[in-house]
């Protein structure tokens, strides 16, 4: 028994356990609590969901070499730049959604490119540099979301120049996923299309890594002097991977944006890339490897840890906002371990 | 930074175009700032008013940067936690109602404790991410944010006890969101002594002459360097006299003469370490790592010295930020610090791996111009303030990223050459 729990926790190290057994404690105390247990349930199977594609853009960024990709607002603009042109076009739902996803993609590629010919230029420091052009982005968009020359009247303020702050979908799309096909388990709600979404998503990022250019860029991730020596184009094989991780945080902006219920401009989306590094080092990826189960198991923890803390605390201490405080000091504590393994590592 | 060197002198013939690259985010800034003024139609008097202000308030904070670049850690992005330090001597001296110069003297005193142990912590962390110390003290500042609104938010009124109507929030636990300090330290450092601009610059030019001349009196020779330096402070006196004289509105515009000095005492001490033996340990492990270690240098314990010095100093520049601005925002004063400090930094054309006084104070100058006129210029140009307001935001986190990004694109040009070579 002793030895098979050390060979487990061996093998999710010491990190993971933490949590896991964080979690686990949540969970009792939330049974003793008398919280409605099926409720955290279904809201850590949502928002597994929801961020899970934002997530899994961290995959190819790492994979390809460019470390935790911190430049992730660049696809959430894009996203964002879809979603409304789709809210513009007067669609709803499924093909207002689908829209949206296929109209952000190619603009994900094209800035994608240009931020992969970037992060090419500075090598080595590309954690940094992305951290910055992230949140340059975002701060440019500002301008942007100020300017557009949108009309529809969902997205612009009645009075004044702008766009809203954050635009309601409820006409549009919002939780076509989450509704698609959804049933009970007991009292659990299960969003079966935006799981479904979510693992299709996967599965075509699985697919893409075990195709001849997955294995180049895993190769140049790996071991970038070897890759040169067995004649791959490296830079090449980053940008591929850059465009891979914007064109993820395009999609999954929008999927997260269905689930929600809105769109959020502005400052908003800035410090997101932060939340989607520290789930996938949770789930076990380090800077220089993640797999997609990682992408799963770590979005699954980080979301259930939130959504499980937050009545808990509340029900203990019924003054602030102490889930807030909480996931400040565990979402950047988990960066921070990772950030320390980086050089352990070399 | 001998190969630096010698890619220079390999390069003479295009030795301006070097120039220009090397500068091209002060000039560019040099420019954006002469359009902000102008377009904001803002009179001069109100500019050079705000922007003592502003000096005087910030630039202490970013003077605490330069020695861990100099110790070639980068750019501390960690100066946050230095900063909660200070606020959290401040709340306790606001809490005993000590108020005034000497409310300011024992909250200064008490930051330093906190900040070397902060210090020495972020010190131990940074060297086990070496390599990556940058992003590691920016997200070391998130996380202790964190930490920070822990204790204020729920350790004060619980585990700490603290019975103070004018702190406390309504329910005994907790630290309000303001604090007013007008009736604490507000103005404790700015008010002892206020004169006027014109007045202050005729005495430091003229103090300037002085030491000019001594320094030339004692190696019985005044170079061609000193002479151009005394004939621009005397130009500077008779300019500044005439002013005086012509201009009268410029006796309303008042410089806080003890905060300067302070300003200047830090700047005094940074040149000072550096002519020490620790400071030629810092340079000495800026350059190289490993050089340092074989030639004897502990070099982990000076990279955690470099980051103490800065944490305390950073702690004193959020004081004296904070006795300028009177109100103490608790979970958010010091969140911008760091990215502010650093932005002003790396405009005054710092990288990186190389930043001087001189670059801290005009980085300063320029940074804060462009706070001041940017919405006024921001409406009158494209008719929304809000447009000046986000443009500023992009322009600090723009030109951060901008300078890492060439420091790190320089680099790799630099090790391409050597391999060349």
């Amino acid at each position: 028994m002793v030895e098979t729990m050390r060979d487990v926790t061996k093998k999710l190290g010491f990190a993971r356990t933490t949590i896991i057994a964080f979690l686990i404690i949540l969970c009792v105390m939330a049974v003793f609590l008398k919280i409605p247990i099926y409720m955290l349930l279904s809201d850590t199977l949502v928002r597994t969901g929801m961020n899970g594609i934002l997530v899994l853009a961290m995959v190819p960024g790492i994979l390809c070499g460019i470390g935790l990709n911190f430049g992730i607002p660049l696809g959430i603009v894009c996203g964002l730049l879809g979603g409304l042109i789709s809210i513009e076009m007067n669609l709803r739902g499924f093909s207002a959604f689908f829209i949206a996803v296929i109209i952000s993609i190619p603009i994900a590629a094209v800035v994608g490119y240009f931020y992969g010919v970037l992060l090419n230029k500075v090598k080595g420091s590309e954690m940094m540099v992305s951290t910055y052009v992230g949140f340059s982005a975002i701060s440019l968009m500002c301008i942007g979301w100020l300017i557009l020359p949108f009309s529809s009247s969902e997205i612009k303020w009645p009075i004044g120049d702008g766009l809203r702050t954050t635009i309601s979908l409820s006409s549009r799309f919002d939780k076509i996923l989450n509704n698609f096909l959804s049933f009970h388990i007991g009292k659990v709600n299960i969003p079966t299309g935006l799981l479904i979404f979510f693992i299709i998503s996967c599965l075509l990022v699985y697919l893409f890594l075990n195709s001849k250019a997955g294995i180049t860029m895993k190769a140049v991730g790996d071991n970038p002097k070897f890759a040169i020596a067995s004649g791959i184009d490296v830079d090449k094989s980053r940008i591929i991977g850059t465009m891979l991780s914007t064109i993820l945080g395009a999609v999954g902006i929008i999927t997260y944006a269905q689930s929600y219920g809105f769109f959020q401009l502005y400052q908003a989306p800035m410090m997101m890339g932060f939340a989607a590094v520290a789930a996938i080092l949770i789930g076990g990826a380090s800077a220089q490897n993640a797999k997609i189960s990682h992408v799963i198991l770590g979005t699954f923890l980080f979301q259930g840890l939130l959504t499980i803390a937050l009545p808990v605390a509340n029900k203990i201490i019924t003054q602030g906002n102490l889930s807030e405080v909480a996931r400040v000091v565990v979402q950047y504590g988990i960066i921070l371990y990772a950030l320390t393994k980086v050089e352990g590592g070399k | 930074m001998n190969e630096e060197n010698t890619i220079k002198n390999k390069r003479k013939p295009i030795n301006l175009k070097e120039l220009l690259f090397d500068n091209i985010v002060t000039i560019m800034f040099v420019i954006l700032c002469l359009i902000g003024v102008k377009y904001s139609g803002q009179p001069m008097i109100f500019i050079v008013n705000e922007l003592i202000a502003r000096i005087s308030r910030n630039s202490f904070l970013v003077l605490s940067l330069i020695i861990p670049v100099l110790a070639g850690m980068g750019l501390n992005f960690g100066i946050v936690i230095g900063a909660m330090a200070g606020q959290i001597a401040l709340i306790a001296v606001t809490h005993w109602k000590i108020a005034g110069i000497q409310g300011f003297i024992l909250s200064a005193l008490l930051t330093v404790p906190i900040a070397v142990l902060f210090g020495y912590l972020t010190g131990k962390l940074l060297n086990k991410t070496k390599g990556q110390e940058m992003i590691a003290s920016m997200i070391l500042g998130f996380f202790a944010n964190g930490l920070y609104q822990l204790l204020f938010l729920f350790l004060i009124g619980t585990l700490i006890p603290m019975n103070n109507p004018v702190l406390v929030l309504s329910g005994g636990v907790g630290i309000k969101n303001t604090i007013d300090l007008s009736g604490g330290i507000k103005y404790a450092l700015d008010n002892i002594v206020k004169f006027p601009i014109l007045d202050v610059i005729v005495v430091a030019s003229i103090i300037s002459i002085i030491y000019i001349l001594f320094k030339g009196l004692k190696n019985k020779k005044l170079t061609k360097k000193h002479i151009i330096n005394l004939s621009i402070f005397l130009i500077v006196v008779i300019a500044s006299i005439l002013l005086n004289q012509i201009q009268p509105i410029f006796k309303m515009i008042k410089v806080p003469v003890v905060t300067i000095l302070v300003v200047t005492l830090l700047c005094i001490f940074n040149v000072f370490i550096m002519k020490t033996k620790l400071g030629q340990d810092f340079k000495a492990v800026g350059q190289d790592n490993h050089v340092a270690k074989v030639s004897g240098i502990a070099v982990d314990k000076i990279r955690i010295i470099s980051i103490i010095i800065s944490t305390v100093f950073a702690g004193w520049g959020q004081l004296i930020f904070l006795q300028n601005l009177g109100t103490l925002n608790t979970y958010g004063s010091h969140e911008q610090v760091g990215m502010f400090a650093i932005a002003a930094l790396l405009i005054g054309g710092a990288s990186v791996s190389r930043a001087t006084i001189s670059q801290a104070i005009i980085g300063t100058i320029l940074f804060h111009t462009l706070f001041i006129v940017s919405p006024q210029a921001g409406k009158n140009l494209l008719g929304s303030a809000q447009i000046g307001e986000y443009f500023r935001v992009f322009v600090a986190y723009g030109v951060i990223g901008l300078s890492l990004g060439l420091h790190a694109w320089k680099k790799q040009i630099q090790a391409k050459n050597k391999l060349k070579v």
